[in-house]
């Protein structure tokens, strides 16, 4: 890979060489992630002006980005959706349905309970099923974006993700709180 | 398209130049500088052939300065003037470094000069962390340029990956104010980890457990086909070796029943519970024996199994850091292919047993462990300075500590999460709360807890100019760009009307580039060869531009001078043209005052000739530059 065939008008799945799809082929993001690293990460222009470094800088952090957003499910099928022209509403819409908001309460409540009783294994246990729902959410997002192109269905399923993703961050502070 | 401009990389290099660049291991308790030569890293040794430099800096008075061992043995006579240990006190303020009875110095707390830093007072004048750490800096430069025979193009400087943005930044202000350029600020454990994976060749993951004398770091590594990817990082900036002697020290004062000792006895305590914990990594006990100032006699015997029992907790509280960075880089201890002990404290048979216990695997213990950091700098140093071997490869790091700004209710908003791979930028806007208001302040802070108050403030700026809307029709952009050493930079935009207010913020700690002037010129010593050389070459410019005003001169208005006096100006100008060829300073000015005097009776009569120049009281020299 050399710098004159980088083009970083391009979105993060033409600047990788990927499928514009929410199914990733992960090892290939991976090894193009690298790649690209390897030719604009400023420890290759350390040597040469400012004005160089300056620029590895800013490229080297877009590739960072492109990464990030395309390795991660929630923030992948929202740049999608961006790219179809969709927005996910996730601050402004939040009509969800009532059972889902109602288990949503319940696994904040059971986070809750393991912090306050200091207990690895029940917060171990709501990772596991948290896990597992975001697994299955993901892959109706697979289906609603790659098959279905249903992107207002898509859309929900990015909100109760983002709702997945809290509660997660919860979980890790939870830990990070009970390890004294 | 401006991409198609930049040269590859390594291409502006001619191929046989090697530059000389350094890699500098500034630690808690001893520093090293290393460089790769004839393609390998080698640690430099000073003239009697010592590698280690304690970090020890004496101020005896303005001019004379000890550093290393010379300092480190004054310690005990000198306590106050001797300053130990400076990176603990590194982009520090006096209120974070707690119990300052602890230490035997005179602290200032001057919230004007050096922007916040903690100052020493001592009889050198009030010294900052970051001046007191550029003269250990300075001799290891000094060393590495007797020792490879030539000006560094430049260095990396190791810092605890656990380091926070104002440390970083104090870090960096330290190596220029040594006349260093700082190729790159380099997280500890990634620099053991280059030199062991460069080293052995690994794949797969490494955990690097890095306890030096005065901070711990935990950094969870993949190796994958030449690229270094930090996963996470973890650790405690103010936990290391140090603690364990303080342990001990502890444990004598209890023991013989002493309380408020001076500084001097302190110090003595100190330097023998080291030796007593140094030596019971071999031996099943230790005795201590010491004579006070007041003459009373010490004399114990402590056990390994006491020593253990009385730094337990230390040992677990760099459990915990483990646990977490295991978690953010989502691994199970199975997962962990290797554990590698950087710094002289994890040669304690106790931390080693524990790190073996937590990873299940005995560390890898092959690498120096007071060496690694020191080399694997040198191989990024060499990496960065262009001379690039036949294998290439990449470093991936990451920023230790989130960034975040601070919202209403004093809460901090995490704009960049711990663990982002750098170089990094994330911008997020914001809008006013009032309507017509037309200012803005924006406070950033480091840190992971959700209060303000438990971050670390980095910056506080205004953003002035918003032009007046209603409540919410604003938009500021704020930007947060954090570069390959791990600094950050902001700023913020107001967007919603097209009129645009732009600033630029250094964190609160940092010096100003003016400082860092200030500073050098005052210092004045480091920097004598490139002030010198500046020096000769703006007197070489002067000198040229005098020859050319006086031949233009003589050109024209030749006639006007008399035979001797003529001769006497080309002589002198022959003079000036000689000393032009060669590089004495004080030669080449002695030929510019000459000149210039022997020209000043010819600028007279020129200008009374030429009334329409009345530039009276400026010789000839002015007068043809000028025109």
């Amino acid at each position: 890979m050399s710098l004159s065939s980088l083009d970083f008008q391009q979105n993060f799945f033409q600047l990788f060489g990927l499928a514009q799809s929410f199914q990733l082929d992960t090892p290939s993001l991976e090894r193009q992630y690298r790649a690209m690293q390897m030719v604009v990460h400023p420890d290759k222009f350390a040597h040469l002006p400012d004005a160089d470094q300056r620029v590895a800088m800013q490229q080297a952090t877009f590739v960072n980005e492109a990464y990030q957003t395309l390795r991660s499910p929630l923030r992948r099928a929202r740049y999608l959706l961006k790219l179809n022209g969709v927005d996910t509403q996730e601050e402004t819409n939040t009509a969800m349905p009532m059972d889902f908001l109602v288990a949503q309460m319940e696994w904040r409540e059971a986070v809750i309970a393991a912090q306050q009783a200091r207990d690895a294994n029940a917060l171990g246990e709501l990772q596991t099923r948290m896990q597992t729902e975001t697994g299955g959410l993901e892959a109706q997002l697979a289906d609603k974006i790659d098959t279905e192109k249903d992107y207002a269905a898509a859309a929900e399923l990015v909100r109760k993700l983002r709702f997945l993703e809290k509660l997660a961050e919860e979980i890790h502070a939870a830990y990070d709180a009970i390890d004294y | 398209m401006a991409l198609l401009q930049i040269s590859e990389p390594g291409m502006s290099t001619a191929p046989h130049q090697h530059r000389l660049a350094v890699g500098i291991d500034l630690g808690t308790t001893n520093s090293l500088v290393a460089s790769v030569r004839n393609g390998i890293s080698t640690v430099l040794n000073d003239e009697r052939g010592r590698a280690m430099l304690p970090s020890v800096v004496r101020y005896i008075d303005a001019q004379n300065i000890l550093v290393g061992e010379a300092a480190q043995y004054a310690q005990s006579e000198d306590p106050t003037n001797t300053i130990s240990s400076v990176k603990r006190f590194m982009g520090r303020g006096l209120a974070d470094i707690g119990d300052i009875s602890r230490y035997p110095y005179r602290f200032l707390d001057d919230p004007v000069a050096q922007s916040g830093q903690v100052q020493f007072r001592t009889v050198a004048g009030a010294k900052s962390p970051v001046e007191v750490s550029a003269e250990i800096l300075k001799v290891l430069r000094a060393r590495a340029e007797a020792s490879l025979g030539g000006e560094l193009v430049g260095a990396v400087i190791t810092v605890p990956a656990y380091f926070d943005d104002a440390q970083r930044q104090a870090t960096k202000d330290a190596a220029r104010l040594a006349g260093l350029n700082v190729l790159r600020l380099l997280n500890e454990p990634t620099a053991a980890a280059i030199a062991y994976g460069l080293d052995n060749g690994s794949e797969g993951v490494y955990a690097v457990y890095d306890l030096g004398g005065g901070t711990f770091d935990i950094s969870i590594l993949r190796l994958s086909r030449g690229v270094f990817e930090v996963m996470s990082t973890n650790g405690d900036s103010a936990l290391g070796g140090d603690d364990f002697d303080h342990r001990i020290y502890c444990w004598l004062l209890e023991k013989n029943d002493l309380s408020a000792l001076g500084p001097q006895d302190t110090r003595l305590l100190l330097t023998h519970a080291r030796t007593a914990k140094e030596q019971l990594t071999e031996h099943i006990e230790t005795r201590i024996t010491a004579m006070l100032s007041s003459g009373e006699v010490i004399d114990n015997v402590l056990s390994q199994a006491e020593f253990y029992d009385m730094s337990n907790n230390l040992v677990q509280r760099t459990l915990q850091p483990l646990r977490r960075a295991m978690r953010d880089a989502g691994l199970k201890i199975a997962d962990i292919n290797g554990v590698v002990m950087v710094g002289g404290a994890t040669r304690m048979p106790q931390v080693q047993r524990a790190v073996g216990e937590f990873f299940a695997q005995p560390p890898l213990t092959n690498l120096d462990p007071d060496k690694v950091v020191a080399l694997g700098a040198a191989i990024q140093a060499n990496l960065l300075a262009g001379n690039r071997g036949e294998d290439d490869w990449l470093l991936l790091d990451v920023i230790p500590l989130s960034l975040g700004i601070e919202t209403m209710g004093g809460l901090a908003e995490k704009l960049i999460p711990r663990n982002t791979t750098i170089p990094t930028a994330r911008a997020q806007e914001f809008t006013t709360y009032k309507d017509g208001q037309t200012a803005m302040s924006i406070h950033v802070v480091q840190g992971e807890r959700e209060l303000i108050s438990d971050c670390r403030s980095l910056a506080k700026f205004e953003l002035r100019g918003i032009p007046p809307m209603v409540a919410g029709a604003a938009r500021v952009r704020v930007t947060f760009q954090v570069d390959a050493d791990g600094l950050l930079s902001v700023s913020a935009r107001e967007m919603g009307s097209g009129v645009e207010a732009m600033i630029e913020v250094k964190p609160s700690y940092g010096l100003s580039d003016q400082e860092i002037t200030r500073m050098l010129q005052e210092s004045g010593q480091f920097a004598k060869d490139d002030m010198q050389a500046r020096a000769l070459r703006e007197l070489q410019t002067e000198g040229y531009q005098l020859v050319e005003a006086v031949q233009n001169a003589l050109a024209q208005d030749g006639d006007l001078l008399d035979k001797t006096e003529r001769e006497r100006i080309v002589d002198r100008v022959k003079a000036l043209q000689e000393s032009l060829q060669q590089t004495d300073s004080a030669l080449l000015k002695r030929a510019i005052t000459n000149l210039n005097d022997a020209t000043v009776g010819f600028a007279q009569t020129r200008m009374d000739k030429s009334v329409s120049r009345a530039l009276a009281g400026r010789n000839i020299s002015d007068l043809e530059v000028k025109s």
